[in-house]
């Protein structure tokens, strides 16, 4: 099985080969065209800025390469500000358009709470991830996630998804329910660092790459 | 709230791992990679290096200690220690790190603290404040605790916060190493001014130390090396008593 683990200049992908390598697979990391198109698996990371991020994206030619890819029917796990850049818009530092095949945006974390209180921003630690009320975690890679397990979050902004049936889990974070995960067909993305977040992250490695079709 | 945060603190002189009093005196206690591995075995929630002679570009620096760590360790890992510029930023994080930690250069321009967030995200730059009591205020030191700014260390640490820091690292430098408690003042006066997470650090001697750290003075974990490194508490036994206090952390699914 050939697994890319898409590299375009946004961190964090030493962490999610050695994540790979933990769990028993060899993953190429690659910003060629060649190489994703012909993977099986495809893991898009990423740590930083939208902005950035689509910027990057563009300058290496990637953002069709990725939807084209998707377009095979072969799996896709997008991992923090990469799941964000599957969305059609995001606030951070201005506006900018992503991939938009997610339906929503991306928005700052809301810093109001009631009573007068702010929420602390950006979201960073562990917090327990559930399943959402409109999603099934059978034959996803929570399939054997253990409810009372936590992943570890940093971000300041979180997808706001407009297609319900799209959330597959989410966390709560000082009164608010934040999305954690996101799937429609072959395309899964991750909030939440599962590289980073220990056993229990790792285990959703394991399971896109045992099970994921 | 979010929950508390279990750091192990591992202050760096290249290729050991030491510990010292007040930042100073430094004793060699091993292999770095050995205890930051038997503390993500044990649970722990985040890991933090601290290069203290900041050796960033030498061989067998910090960059390689993180290469190394990072195949066996799957938690968050900061990493601290002569980051001046966003190429040494890149550097850190592309070993594995998740999150650089500045001090020193953030005093000295304090430019880079936007710089860092705006290219990698705020949640990747902490702040780290190292601060002494004088009087009745606390000031800023860098240079591992050596040399002053003249910087009032509360203020200091909010405008970090404005310029960008999306976690202040806290160490009490007259309670760093001597497990006598952390300075709660301190860590209140920083808590109730600033909105990003705040780890204190320095002080843990007991598992008591936890609970006043975390429900008086609202910190958002513990940085704790000491008690760690010479064994006399374990991860579990930390989460475990935060639990039976209701200090909400990180569940582990058995």
């Amino acid at each position: 099985m050939k697994i890319a683990i898409i590299d375009y200049g946004m961190g964090n992908v030493r962490s999610v080969l050695r994540g790979v390598e933990k769990v028993g697979y060899a993953a190429k990391v690659t910003g060629r065209a060649e190489d994703i198109l012909e993977a099986d698996k495809v893991i898009f990371p990423g740590v930083g800025a939208f902005g950035d991020g689509m910027k990057e994206l563009r300058s290496r030619n990637l953002e069709d390469i990725i939807k084209e890819y998707v377009n095979t029917g072969r799996p896709l796990l997008a991992i923090c500000v990469a799941m964000q850049l599957l969305f059609d818009e995001s606030e951070e530092h201005g506006r900018h358009k992503g991939l938009g095949l997610f339906h929503g945006k991306i928005i700052r974390i809301p810093a109001d709470k009631s009573g007068g209180l702010s929420r602390k921003i950006p979201h960073v630690g562990w917090n327990i991830v559930r399943p959402s009320p409109h999603s099934e975690w059978e034959g996803t890679i929570f399939d054997t996630f253990q409810e009372s397990d936590s992943c570890y979050f940093v971000h300041s902004f979180m997808a706001e998804v407009e297609d319900k049936k799209d959330l597959l889990a989410e966390c709560d974070y000082e009164g608010i329910s934040i999305t954690a995960a996101v799937r429609r067909d072959n395309i899964t993305g991750l909030q939440f660092h599962p590289e980073k977040s220990g056993v229990a992250g790792l285990n959703l490695l394991k399971q896109f790459l045992d099970c994921e079709k | 709230m979010t929950n508390f945060r279990l750091i192990a603190r591992l202050d760096i002189k290249a290729p050991n791992l030491v510990k010292g009093i007040q930042l100073e005196g430094l004793r060699k206690i091993g292999d770095p990679n050995s205890f930051a591995k038997k503390y993500y075995e044990q649970g722990i929630d985040e890991i933090y290096y601290q290069d203290i002679v900041a050796s960033l570009y030498e061989r067998n620096s910090l960059v390689d200690i993180i290469e190394e760590t990072t195949k066996d360790i799957f938690v968050p890992i900061t990493v601290g220690g002569g980051i001046r510029t966003i190429d040494d930023v890149t550097k850190i994080l592309n070993s594995g790190a998740d999150k650089v930690s500045i001090n020193t250069e953030a005093i000295k321009n304090p430019e880079i603290i936007s710089e860092v967030a705006k290219r990698f995200g705020s949640q990747c730059m902490v702040l780290s404040v190292e601060a002494k009591q004088d009087g009745d205020h606390w000031e800023a030191y860098f240079d591992n605790g050596r040399e002053h700014s003249h910087l009032n260390a509360v203020k200091w640490a909010k405008e970090g916060e404005s310029r960008g820091a999306g976690e202040i690292f806290l160490t009490s430098v007259d309670r760093e190493g001597t497990a006598k408690g952390f300075d709660m003042e301190l860590i209140q006066a920083v808590t109730e001014l600033v909105n990003v997470p705040v780890i204190a650090s320095g002080g843990m001697g007991k598992l008591e130390d936890v609970e006043g750290i975390a429900k008086e003075a609202n910190a958002d974990g513990v940085a704790m090396a000491r008690v760690l490194h010479y064994g006399q508490l374990t991860v579990p036994e930390i989460r475990q008593f935060c639990v039976a206090q209701g200090i909400p952390v990180r569940t582990i699914a058995s």
